[in-house]
């Protein structure tokens, strides 16, 4: 069987900062991913339509601006009203811990904050996708 | 939900869920390719193959656009290259196609090549018949653009254009290497740059010396794909070349070929997957290749037996 | 010095006492570096040609005569969140405290021109920086502090130009004139579309925008820095030291020509050009940088491009402590990590700095943070003795040896890129990018293998307790931005706008029409930022970023 595990790694809103979803990318590659980049400036509303498109079983958002209270509920709606709630929905970035309690009710699944490895985010994805 | 049903009743979920169905070949891919067959046939399938570099995305969006500002629904196919250490890859090629992501009359689908050689993903036969049927009027394949080994484009499309680039450096090898065979249109992209004239010049000096055997000559179009200039044109040489497939009685041939080529590639895959199956039994496979070199056996006669079974 | 012949024996003889002691201290892997450096390594050295002193001719030393005896570099620190009633509080509060220059940080939405309540913006209004929508803002930000007294540093670039008009207004209303006034706008395209991603208009016109600025402040504000030309943004993309004064420089080489081009006297405009570098942690690579940095430069300028005014060979720089080197780990230990890169930007020469708060990995900083990071570079002035001789690294084997090689890999860089194309046509085929990219991803796998320690993160770690007090803009920042403009849009005089705004999108339309003037008017009558980019965006049409990974 040619199973692959599709991630789609997204930079929502209008945060230029994309070194951390870069190299993301390149390490859920050479963890035998497929991984779509959607590049900067997305709103929810691509992201979802993205996701939906590709058939990804991660959506992973990478956001360093502060507006991630506002973004990244709003995706994971989008994706809930497309019919996508098995998709596993992360974010990373900089995001305060207080947020994450917040951000996990809304139904991102983990939030991956400054520190963190790629070798962890490749493990939690293998362990907790559909 | 019955997955043929939706997806032939328009849902967009419908029809990316099957493209995953038939990629990942699961057990209900075949079933599914049985059932949406009847509905293909509509779609004009577009090629788009040339070097990395070419600007081939760019110019799928701005050609995606004029098709839609026509009334056409489009789909996009593109490709991008496995790694071929880790299985991974990284399918970058809606990064230029933005805009279009809200557009509901479009559908973006990016593969990796997953191990096929030749520009192409193993699936994307099935991948491309599932947007024919779902009511597609326009698919565009992107290939990957490894540029010089990408022939297995014209076995899947009805149209291929050839995207260069002037001042690549490699101009004239991108030209020699079979891609002068394989296009029925080219395409000039970044037009506005030095060495435009020269390139021109030498591909229609090329394809004049080709013209020997079909009555379609293809032609060279030049494009700005940042700015949209030549996009219209390009999109009349299209009309232009499926109306000479049409009446010249090509498309038919061609398509024939194609579908013999899809049967015997179909025939072959699912008979050595079946033969396989039954060499590839846990601890199977190391005792035979033991008895090979032990000199027991030989590979031929091993072939011969598995066969002679099969056959029985 | 003893023979050259004699020394290299006795180098040898102590590199062979070193390799064994290895058996019982060897040496640990990861280390770039030759374990010690002697006069061998800087043969052909020449005091005159090679370093000069400070103030003079290749600047390695430094580009005043005095530096930091005569007066301190300016401490400046970067500011703004939430309304502008909030950041001016925030700048009150610092220039009290002693900081001597003030530094402006935008939101997302005001450095990419849209008006708070464009839909784009939701969720983004005043977080990263104050919401800037118009004038009327700009006068609240601006409310008690002299113009004509204090120098502004604003980072701001697609719309720069929008920006520097409003400092003008608000400064006219002060009653101090433009010619008067002295700051910075970062103004720099060219790294936004490699690595910091604020940009709106495609190059061509932006390069246009740019040297209108250059044009405009040299009869106008001649006191104004044009241009922040940055490398710190593509160190924090993951670049090396070299890379980033590499792309930067080569940056700089694109906007002299193309100011040249636009018909510009090198020397009217090139005095007025200025830098902005990371201080990162290896404190004596990061010295080195600097003084290489500024030798690059004053030969670019003088050799390549013919200035002849000594100004225009001067690299003056602004300098930031690397943010990406903060953790949210222990950030206590952040305060160490600024103060050694506050000793790195200060032994390197930096005309002035901006050191990060220890809670800066997880949000803006609060009022006691930002203290501190202030108070770090009133320490390393006051206490530390760094800024009591000029240039103290200088004739050290390892810094000179260093800053050569640095230099000469610097000049590598430019050549591949001067090959390509240019800077402009390196972004557009994404080789700067992709050089980048790759620097980060070694740097990352590094940290994971355990080849690069970051302490706290992946060696010495603790449990942690999250952070307490950390700085908060909410979503009531972004509504009351929003009434703030409908009130504005009732109140101001619609017709006079509509006439400038037609007026500026007729002048848009013709390249040779210096647009400072337009956007000034359009400004004056309260035209948002997000109408006057609006007609740019226009005019010009956006940029469509195409370089993937």
């Amino acid at each position: 069987m040619q199973r692959r595990i599709r991630v789609l790694v997204a930079k929502p809103g209008l945060d230029g900062h994309d070194r951390g979803a870069k190299v993301v990318a390149r390490a859920l590659r050479d963890a035998g991913f497929e991984v779509i980049y959607t590049g900067l400036r997305q709103t929810p509303e691509q992201i979802a339509e993205a996701a939906l498109e590709e058939d990804v079983n991660v959506v992973a958002m990478s956001l360093l601006s502060g507006a991630h209270n506002t973004l990244f509920p709003k995706v994971v709606n989008l994706l809930r009203a497309k019919e996508m709630s098995d998709v596993l929905i992360l974010g990373g970035g900089v995001i305060p811990d207080a947020d994450i309690p917040g951000l996990k009710q809304a139904g991102v699944a983990e939030i991956f904050t400054p520190g963190t490895s790629t070798a962890s985010i490749v493990e939690f994805i293998k362990a907790n996708i559909k | 939900m019955d997955i043929v049903q939706e997806l032939l009743a328009g849902s967009r979920l419908a029809l990316a869920r099957a493209i995953t169905a038939v990629e990942n070949e699961y057990d209900e891919a075949v079933t599914l390719m049985q059932a949406i067959y009847p509905h293909t046939g509509k779609a004009h399938v577009v090629g788009i193959t040339g070097p990395p570099g070419a600007g081939k995305s760019t110019l799928v969006d701005k050609m995606t656009k004029e098709y839609r500002r026509k009334g056409k629904t489009v789909g996009i196919v593109a490709i991008d290259p496995t790694s071929p250490f880790y299985g991974g890859a990284i399918l970058g090629d809606r990064i230029r196609m933005n805009e279009l992501a809200l557009d509901q009359g479009v559908f973006i689908r990016s593969m990796g090549t997953r191990g096929s050689l030749g520009g192409l993903a193993k699936k994307t036969v099935e991948v491309v018949k599932i947007m024919d049927a779902f009511g597609k009027d326009v698919i565009f394949v992107e290939t990957v653009g490894v540029g010089q080994s990408e022939v297995d484009v014209i076995k899947v499309v009805d149209t291929t254009v050839v995207v260069l680039v002037p001042g690549l450096g490699d101009d004239i090898q991108a030209i020699k290497a079979g891609i002068l065979e394989i296009g029925d249109i080219f395409v000039i992209n970044k037009a506005d740059r030095d060495g435009t004239e020269r390139l021109e010049t030498e591909l229609e000096m090329m394809l004049d010396l080709n013209s020997s055997k079909v009555a379609w000559r293809p032609p060279v179009k030049r494009t700005v794909a940042n700015s949209g200039d030549g996009v219209e044109a390009l999109i009349g040489a299209i009309a232009d070349h499926i109306s000479y497939l049409y009446n010249s009685g090509e498309f038919v041939r061609h398509r024939s070929a194609r579908t013999k080529n899809e049967l015997l590639l179909l025939l072959n895959e699912q008979i050595s997957r079946h033969v396989l199956e039954s060499v590839m039994a846990p601890g199977k496979l190391d005792l035979l290749v033991d008895s090979i070199e032990g000199h027991r056996q030989t590979p031929y006669n091993i072939v011969n037996n598995i066969l002679a079974d099969i056959l029985r | 010095m003893m023979a050259k012949e004699a020394l290299k024996d006795m180098l040898d003889e102590y590199n062979m006492k070193a390799e064994k002691s290895l058996a019982k201290n060897p040496e640990r892997q990861n280390l770039a570096q030759p374990r010690v450096y002697t006069p061998l390594d800087l043969e052909g050295f020449d005091y005159v040609r090679d370093l000069g002193f400070p103030g003079s001719y290749p600047y390695v030393r430094g580009v005043q005569p005095t530096m930091y005896r005569g007066r301190f570099w300016t401490m400046r620190q970067y500011a703004g969140f939430a309304t502008a009633e909030e950041s001016n509080n925030r700048y009150r509060y610092l220039l009290d405290q002693g900081q001597t220059g003030l530094s402006c940080a935008f939101d997302l939405p005001t450095q990419i021109g849209y008006d708070s309540d464009d839909p784009i913006a939701d969720g983004e209004v005043g977080k990263v920086g104050v919401a800037i929508d118009s004038l009327a803002d700009m006068e609240i930000l601006f409310d008690s502090i002299d113009l004509g007294k204090v120098s502004t540093s604003m980072t701001i670039n697609a719309p720069a130009a929008v920006l520097l008009a409003m400092y003008i207004a608000v400064a006219e209303k002060q009653g101090v004139s433009a010619d008067k006034l002295k700051g910075t706008i970062q103004n720099d395209i060219l790294k936004e579309y490699a690595a910091r991603g604020t940009y709106i208009f495609p190059p061509k016109p932006s390069m246009r925008l740019i040297t209108n600025i250059f044009e405009y402040c040299s009869k106008n504000v001649p006191y104004w820095n044009t241009i922040s030309i940055s490398g710190y943004h593509i160190r924090e993309a993951g670049s090396t030291a070299v890379q980033e004064i590499a792309f930067t420089i080569a940056d700089g080489i694109a906007y002299v020509e193309a100011a040249i081009k636009a018909g510009l006297n090198v020397d009217a405009f090139a005095g007025r050009l200025s830098f902005f570098w990371n201080a990162h942690n290896n404190v004596l690579e990061e010295a080195a940088k600097f003084r290489a940095s500024r030798r690059v430069w004053a030969k670019v300028m003088k050799e390549r491009f013919g200035a002849v005014n000594p100004k225009s060979w001067m690299l003056r720089v602004h300098t930031q402590t690397a943010g990406s080197m903060l953790t949210a780990q222990q950030p206590e230990n952040n305060i160490v990590r600024v103060a050694l890169q506050t000793a790195a930007a200060v032994l390197g020469g930096t005309q002035s700095l901006h050191t990060n708060s220890k809670d800066e990995a997880l949000a803006l900083p609060n009022e006691d943070a930002v203290r501190t990071a202030l108070r770090t570079q009133q320490i390393v002035a006051y206490e530390s003795g760094l800024a009591d001789v000029v240039d103290p690294l200088a004739g050290s084997y390892y810094i000179e040896a260093l800053t050569n090689k640095i230099e000469q890999e610097c000049w590598d860089y430019i050549k591949k890129i001067d090959d390509i194309g240019g800077a402009v046509v390196a972004i557009e085929k994404g080789y700067i990018q992709r050089e980048i990219q790759e620097s980060a991803y070694k740097w990352q796998m590094e940290v994971e293998r355990k080849n690069r320690v970051i302490v706290g993160v992946n060696q010495f770690q603790i449990e942690e307790k999250p952070l307490e007090g950390l700085l908060q803009v909410d979503a009531s920042v972004g509504e009351l931005q929003k009434k703030k403009l409908a009130e504005l849009r009732a109140k101001r005089d619609n017709n006079a706008l509509q006439i400038k705004l037609v007026a500026l999108e007729k002048a848009a339309k013709d390249e040779k029409i210096n647009l400072l003037p337009f956007i000034l008017d359009a400004v004056k009558v309260y035209g948002t930022l997000g109408e006057i980019c609006g007609v740019l965006r226009r005019v010009f049409g956006e940029y469509e970023a195409h370089v993937s990974l």
